[in-house]
C-alpha cells in the first residue's frame, strides 16, 4: 500500500468500535472513529475518507441516513460505503445496496474476512 | 299578431312533442332510458296541472280569492298521506300486471269483469267532460290570442294531430302494462314548458307591470273589491274549502291519468321517494304568481275581460307578443298533456273492459281467436281513442257552454272519488267483497249523476226546470240540489256528502253480509298482504288440465310468435319446467294468465285461459291451504337466509381467526429475528476481540487485558439476554408458576434500593425512598417481584443524567400495594407510551435502537405484575422524566405462610 487509506468507522457499540479501530489500524489504514450518527455527520463535513464502515442501528441518526448523505454529497463521490450490521434480513441488505453501498457485511464477522474484503474493495 | 304564426307555433310545438317522444323511445331502444329516473317520474305526475289549473286558478283567485289554493294544498297533503298507499298500489300493480284503475279494482275483487266494465264506463262518463274542458281551454286561448279571428275548426285540427300522437305513442304495443316511455318523456317535457311559461307571465305582471309583490298586494288591499279576496268567505266558505281540498287530495292519485303516470308508468318504486317532495315543490312554484296575476288582471284590465284568461290577456294587453305566445304555448302544453294521458288511460279501459268482454261473450268468438286478435285489440284501442276525443269535442261544442269552467273539473273529481272507498278498502280490508264494491260504486255514481249532472242538464233544457224547483214529480225531498232536504251546502259538497255516504254504507254493509268466492279470497290475500306473498313463484291459484300447445297458441295470438316463445322459454328455464310434456304445469298456466292480464285485463284474461283449459273447482279449504303453504315457503326462505347469514358470519370469524393466527405467527418470526439480532451485537464483539487476541500474540498486556475484559463483559451481557428471553417466554407461555412466599415487601424494596443508592451516589443522583416503617406483609413470588423493582430502578438509573433525582414510593391501600418509581430523565414521547411494554419495542419500531439494555425489561415487568393480578402503567412527558407505577394485591396479608 503506497499511501494509507483513510477510513471512518461508525458504530455506537463501544466494544465493537474498539476492535474495529484496532483491526483497521493494524491493517495500515488511517483510522477515524465516530461513536454515533451525529458525530459521523459532523466529521464528514470536513473529513474526506476513502471508505466508511457503517453500523445501521444507532440511537440518533441511522446508518442508512448517513449513507444517503454520502451518496448525495459531491465531495464524497469517491468514498466507498461498507455497511456492517446485525440486521441480516434480505430486505435490509437490499435496502443498503439500493442506497448505494459498496458492501454489506453482517455481524458477527470474521476479522480476516472483513479486512480482506475491504482491502479488495479499495485496490 | 299574425294568425298563421300562432297556428305554426302550435303545430311546431306538437312536432317538438313528437321529437321528444321519439327521442325517448330511441334512447330506450339503445338501452339508455331517459324516463327511468325519479325526476322525469315526478315531472310526469305534474300532468295534474291541466289547463284548468293554468288558466282557471287565476280566474278562481280573481273571483273567489284564496279558495284556489285548495286544489294545490290537497295534492300536497295527498303526496304525504298517500305515500304508503301508493307504494302498495305500485307493488300490487307490478305483481299482478294491472293496466288501468278499472283493472286494478276488478283484479282485487276476484278478477270480475262486470266490475271492470262498470268502473270503466263511469270513468269515461266522469272524465270525458274534463277532456272537453281542455279542448275548450285551447279554443278559448286561441280566441283570446287571435281576437276571435280563427275559424272554429282550428281546434278540431289540433285535436286530430293530438289523436295521431296518442295513437303512435300510446298504442305501440298490445301489452298495456308496457311502459309508454315516449309519451311519459313528452309529458315531463310539457310539465317544464307550462311551469316556465306561467312563471314568466307571473314575473312579467309582478315586476314588469307592477313594482314587485308588495306593490301588487298593497294596491289590491286598497281596492275595496279585491279586499275580500284575502279571506275565506267564498260562497260557502269553509265547507267548500274543505270539500275541494279532500277531492283534489284523492284526485292526485285516483284520476285515471294520475293512476296512469303514477302507477302504471312507474318504472321503479324508489322513484316515489323523490317524487314525494318534488311534486309538491312544483305545485308550490307554479302557485307563487297566481295571486299577483289575478290582482294584476283586476287592477289593470277592463272588467269585461274574463278572469279565466288573465294569464294570457295581460301580456296581450301590454302588447308583449313573444310573451303572449309563450303563455299560450304553456297553456297549450297543460291541455295537451292532460288530453294525451287521459285518453290513453281511457282507451285501455274501453278496449279491455267494455269492448273485449262483449266480443268474448259472443257465441263462437272464442273459436275464431287467432293471430289477428292483436291487430283487433290495437284497432279497438285506436278507434276508441278517436271516439273519446270525438265525444269530447262534441261535448265541448254542444254541452260545455252550459257548465262553468271550474265546475267541470270538480264534477270529474267527485265522480272519480266514488272509486276511492273500494280501492282503499280493498288494500286493507280482506273481507271486502265484489258485491259490496260494485254496489257502492254504482250507488255512489248514480247519486253523483243525479245531484251534479242532472242540474247541469237542466241548463241545457234537456230536463225541465221544475225538477230543480219542486223536485221530480213534485217530490221535494228528491230535489237534486237539496236531496232529503239537505240545504246550505254548495252543490259539490252536497253531492259528495250523499254519494260518499251511500257508497261507503253500501260497500261496507254488503261486504259484511257477502259470502266470498275462492278467487275473491285469494286476491284479497294477495292485495292486503302483498309483502307476505311471493306472487311470482308460489301462489298458483289454478287446478286442472291444460295442454301446452293450446296455451302457446293463445299467447302467440296476443303477443306474436317470437315474444310468446321467448316468454314461455324464459319462464320454463327459470322455474325448471319441462316444456316437452304436453300437459302444462299449473305455474305456466298462471304465468300465461298474468301476461294476458297485462294485455286485456285480468277479467278477460281469466276468461281466455279458461276457454283453452279444463279447470277444476277449487274449494275454499284448498285456497287457504295454498296461501298457508306459500306463507310457509316464505318462512322457510327466511330460515334459509338466516342460516346462510350465519354461515357467512362463521366463515368471516374463521377468516378473522386465521388472520389473527397469521399475525401471531408473524409476530413470533419478528420476535425471533429481533432476538437473534440482539444476540448478534455482543457476539460480534466477542468474536472479533477473541480473534484479535488469538491472531496477535504480541499484543501489549494492557491491551490484551482490555480486550479480554470486554469479552467477559459481553459474554455476561449475552447470557443475561438469553436468560431474559427464556424467562419472558416462560411467563408468556404460562409455563412459569409463581412460587408464593410471605415476605416483607417493604424490606425487599429497601434492599434493592440500597444497592442502587450507591450507584446513584457515584452519578451524583439524588435517590429517595418512601417506604412504610411497619411491616408490609405480602404473599407473592419474591424473586420475580425483586426483578420488577430492579428493572424499573435500572431503567431510571440509565436515563437519569448527573444531578437528577430518582424517587421510590411504596404505599399500601385497601389490600393493594402501590409502587411508583419516578426519575428526572428525558421522559418518553407520548406516541411511544402505549408500546413501551412490548417486547423489543424500540428495536422493532425503528432503526434507531435503545441506548442500553435488552428491550425486554419492561415487557418482563408487565408480565410479572399481571401474573400477580396487578397492573402497571407509565406517565411521562418528554423532558420531564418518567413515572412508572404498578399495583398488586396483597392477597393473604397478615397470614402466616
Amino acid at each position: 500500500m503506497s499511501q494509507a487509506y483513510k477510513i471512518l468507522v461508525v458504530d455506537d457499540d463501544p466494544y465493537i468500535l474498539m476492535s474495529l479501530e484496532f483491526l483497521m489500524r493494524k491493517t495500515g489504514f488511517n483510522v477515524t472513529i465516530a461513536r454515533n450518527g451525529t458525530e459521523a455527520l459532523e466529521l464528514l463535513e470536513t473529513y474526506l475518507p476513502d471508505v466508511v464502515l457503517l453500523d445501521i442501528m444507532m440511537p440518533d441518526v441511522d446508518g442508512y441516513a448517513i449513507c444517503t448523505y454520502i451518496q448525495q454529497t459531491p465531495k464524497h463521490t469517491d468514498c466507498k460505503v461498507v455497511f456492517l450490521s446485525a440486521k441480516s434480513k434480505e430486505a435490509d441488505i437490499q435496502k443498503g445496496y439500493d442506497l448505494g453501498a459498496d458492501l454489506y457485511i453482517t455481524k458477527p464477522f470474521s476479522n480476516k474476512d472483513l479486512v480482506s474484503k475491504i482491502t479488495a474493495l479499495l485496490d | 299578431m299574425n294568425n298563421w304564426i300562432i297556428i305554426a307555433c302550435a303545430l311546431m310545438y306538437l312536432v317538438l312533442l313528437f321529437a321528444v317522444a321519439y327521442f325517448a323511445e330511441f334512447r330506450l331502444k339503445i338501452g339508455k332510458s331517459v324516463v327511468n329516473n325519479p325526476y322525469v317520474y315526478a315531472l310526469s305526475l305534474c300532468v295534474y296541472c291541466t289547463a284548468w289549473t293554468y288558466y282557471g286558478s287565476v280566474g278562481r283567485a280573481a273571483t273567489q280569492g284564496i279558495d284556489f289554493l285548495t286544489i294545490y294544498i290537497g295534492p300536497t297533503l295527498g303526496a304525504a298521506l298517500f305515500f304508503p298507499v301508493l307504494y302498495k298500489i305500485i307493488r300490487i300493480t307490478k305483481a299482478q300486471r294491472v293496466n288501468s284503475i278499472a283493472d286494478f279494482i276488478s283484479t282485487r275483487y276476484g278478477k270480475n269483469s262486470s266490475i271492470a266494465s262498470v268502473v270503466s264506463l263511469f270513468c269515461i262518463i266522469a272524465v270525458i267532460p274534463y277532456i272537453a274542458l281542455q279542448i275548450k281551454a285551447i279554443s278559448i286561448s286561441l280566441d283570446v290570442l287571435t281576437a276571435n279571428s280563427l275559424p272554429e275548426s282550428s281546434t278540431i285540427y289540433i285535436t286530430l294531430v293530438l289523436a295521431v300522437f296518442i295513437i303512435i305513442f300510446g298504442t305501440r304495443s298490445v301489452d298495456a302494462t308496457e311502459k309508454h316511455e315516449g309519451m311519459v318523456a313528452a309529458i315531463a317535457f310539457e310539465s317544464i314548458v307550462k311551469l316556465v311559461a306561467f312563471v314568466a307571465a307571473g314575473v312579467f305582471v309582478t315586476y314588469g307591470v307592477f313594482g314587485g309583490f308588495s306593490n301588487v298586494f298593497e294596491l289590491a288591499e286598497q281596492n275595496s273589491d279585491l279586499q275580500q279576496l284575502f279571506t275565506l268567505n267564498g260562497e260557502h266558505g269553509y265547507m267548500s274549502w274543505f270539500t275541494i281540498m279532500m277531492l283534489s287530495m284523492v284526485a292526485v292519485v285516483f284520476l285515471p291519468r294520475q293512476f296512469q303516470v303514477g302507477v302504471i308508468e312507474n318504472i321503479k318504486e324508489e322513484h316515489l321517494k323523490k317524487a314525494i317532495w318534488m311534486f309538491p315543490l312544483y305545485l308550490l312554484v307554479i302557485n307563487v304568481f297566481v295571486l299577483p296575476i289575478a290582482f294584476g288582471g283586476k287592477l289593470s284590465l277592463p272588467s269585461s275581460v274574463d278572469a279565466d284568461t288573465y294569464v294570457l290577456a295581460i301580456p296581450l294587453f301590454f302588447k308583449h307578443d313573444v310573451l303572449s305566445l309563450a303563455v299560450f304555448i304553456g297553456g297549450f302544453s297543460a291541455a295537451t298533456s292532460m288530453i294525451i294521458v287521459e285518453t290513453i288511460a281511457l282507451s285501455t279501459m274501453v278496449s279491455n273492459n267494455l269492448v273485449m268482454p262483449i266480443l268474448f261473450s259472443r257465441q263462437g268468438f272464442m273459436n275464431t281467436v287467432d293471430q289477428s286478435i292483436r291487430q283487433l285489440i290495437l284497432r279497438v284501442r285506436r278507434f276508441s281513442i278517436i271516439v273519446i276525443l270525438l265525444v269530447a269535442l262534441l261535448f265541448d261544442v254542444y254541452i260545455a257552454q252550459y257548465f262553468s269552467l271550474v265546475s267541470i273539473g270538480l264534477i270529474s273529481f267527485a265522480g272519480v272519488a266514488q272509486l276511492v272507498p273500494s280501492i282503499l278498502g280493498g288494500l286493507f280490508w280482506k273481507s271486502a267483497s265484489k258485491n259490496g264494491a260494485l254496489t257502492g260504486i254504482i250507488v255512489g255514481f248514480l247519486i253523483w249523476f243525479y245531484t251534479l249532472i242532472v242540474p247541469a242538464l237542466v241548463n241545457t233544457h234537456i230536463i225541465d226546470n221544475h225538477v230543480l224547483l219542486n223536485g221530480p214529480f213534485g217530490i221535494s225531498w228528491l230535489n237534486p240540489q237539496a236531496l232529503f232536504g239537505l240545504k246550505g251546502f254548495d252543490s259539490i259538497t252536497h253531492s259528495l256528502f250523499w254519494s260518499m255516504l251511500f257508497n261507503c254504507v253500501a260497500y261496507f254493509w254488503i261486504s259484511l253480509y257477502s259470502k266470498l268466492n275462492a278467487q275473491e279470497i285469494f286476491q284479497a290475500q294477495l292485495f292486503v298482504d302483498i309483502d307476505t306473498y311471493n306472487l311470482q313463484e308460489q301462489n298458483i291459484m289454478w287446478r286442472g288440465t291444460a295442454y301446452m300447445p293450446e296455451l302457446h297458441t293463445l299467447l302467440s295470438n296476443f303477443l306474436g310468435q317470437t315474444r310468446a316463445q321467448n316468454l314461455i322459454q324464459n319462464y320454463a328455464a327459470r322455474h325448471k319446467i319441462d316444456l316437452q310434456s304436453p300437459k302444462a304445469d299449473p305455474r305456466m298456466v298462471y304465468f300465461i294468465e298474468r301476461i294476458l292480464a297485462g294485455v286485456i285485463g285480468s277479467a278477460s284474461a281469466r276468461i281466455m285461459v279458461s276457454t283453452v283449459t279444463k279447470e277444476d273447482e277449487i274449494s275454499l279449504k284448498e285456497v287457504f291451504q295454498m296461501l298457508q303453504e306459500s306463507q310457509q315457503l316464505i318462512e322457510l326462505n327466511k330460515e334459509l337466509r338466516k342460516k346462510s347469514n350465519e354461515l357467512t358470519r362463521a366463515s368471516e370469524q374463521l377468516k378473522e381467526a386465521y388472520t389473527k393466527l397469521k399475525q401471531m405467527d408473524e409476530a413470533k418470526d419478528e420476535f425471533l429475528y429481533t432476538v437473534t439480532h440482539e444476540l448478534r451485537t455482543p457476539l460480534t464483539s466477542i468474536r472479533s476481540m477473541a480473534e484479535i487476541v488469538y491472531d496477535h500474540p504480541d499484543l501489549e498486556e494492557a491491551q490484551r487485558q482490555q480486550f479480554l475484559g470486554a469479552v467477559v463483559k459481553e459474554s455476561e451481557r449475552l447470557s443475561h439476554l438469553i436468560t431474559q428471553v427464556l424467562n419472558l417466554e416462560k411467563y408468556e407461555n404460562g409455563k412459569q408458576s409463581l412460587h408464593y412466599t410471605s415476605f416483607d415487601f417493604g424490606k425487599l424494596v429497601e434492599d434493592v434500593s440500597t444497592s442502587f443508592a450507591l450507584l446513584a451516589k457515584e452519578k451524583s443522583i439524588v435517590f429517595k425512598t418512601f417506604i412504610p416503617n411497619s411491616m408490609l406483609l405480602l404473599r407473592a413470588d419474591k424473586d420475580l417481584l425483586q426483578q420488577v423493582i430492579v428493572n424499573l430502578l435500572g431503567n431510571a438509573m440509565k436515563f437519569t443524567a448527573e444531578g437528577g433525582a430518582i424517587k421510590v414510593n411504596v404505599v399500601e391501600e385497601n389490600e393493594w400495594v402501590h409502587v411508583s418509581v419516578s426519575d428526572t430523565g428525558k421522559g418518553i414521547p407520548l406516541e411511544w407510551q402505549p408500546f413501551i411494554f412490548d417486547k423489543f419495542f424500540q428495536a422493532i419500531n425503528q432503526t434507531v435502537k435503545k441506548p442500553v439494555g435488552t428491550g425486554l425489561g419492561l415487557a418482563i415487568c408487565k408480565r410479572i405484575v399481571e401474573m400477580h393480578g396487578g397492573s402497571i402503567e407509565v406517565k411521562s412527558e418528554l423532558g420531564k422524566g418518567a413515572h412508572f407505577r404498578f399495583m398488586i394485591p396483597t392477597f393473604v396479608t397478615n397470614l402466616p405462610s
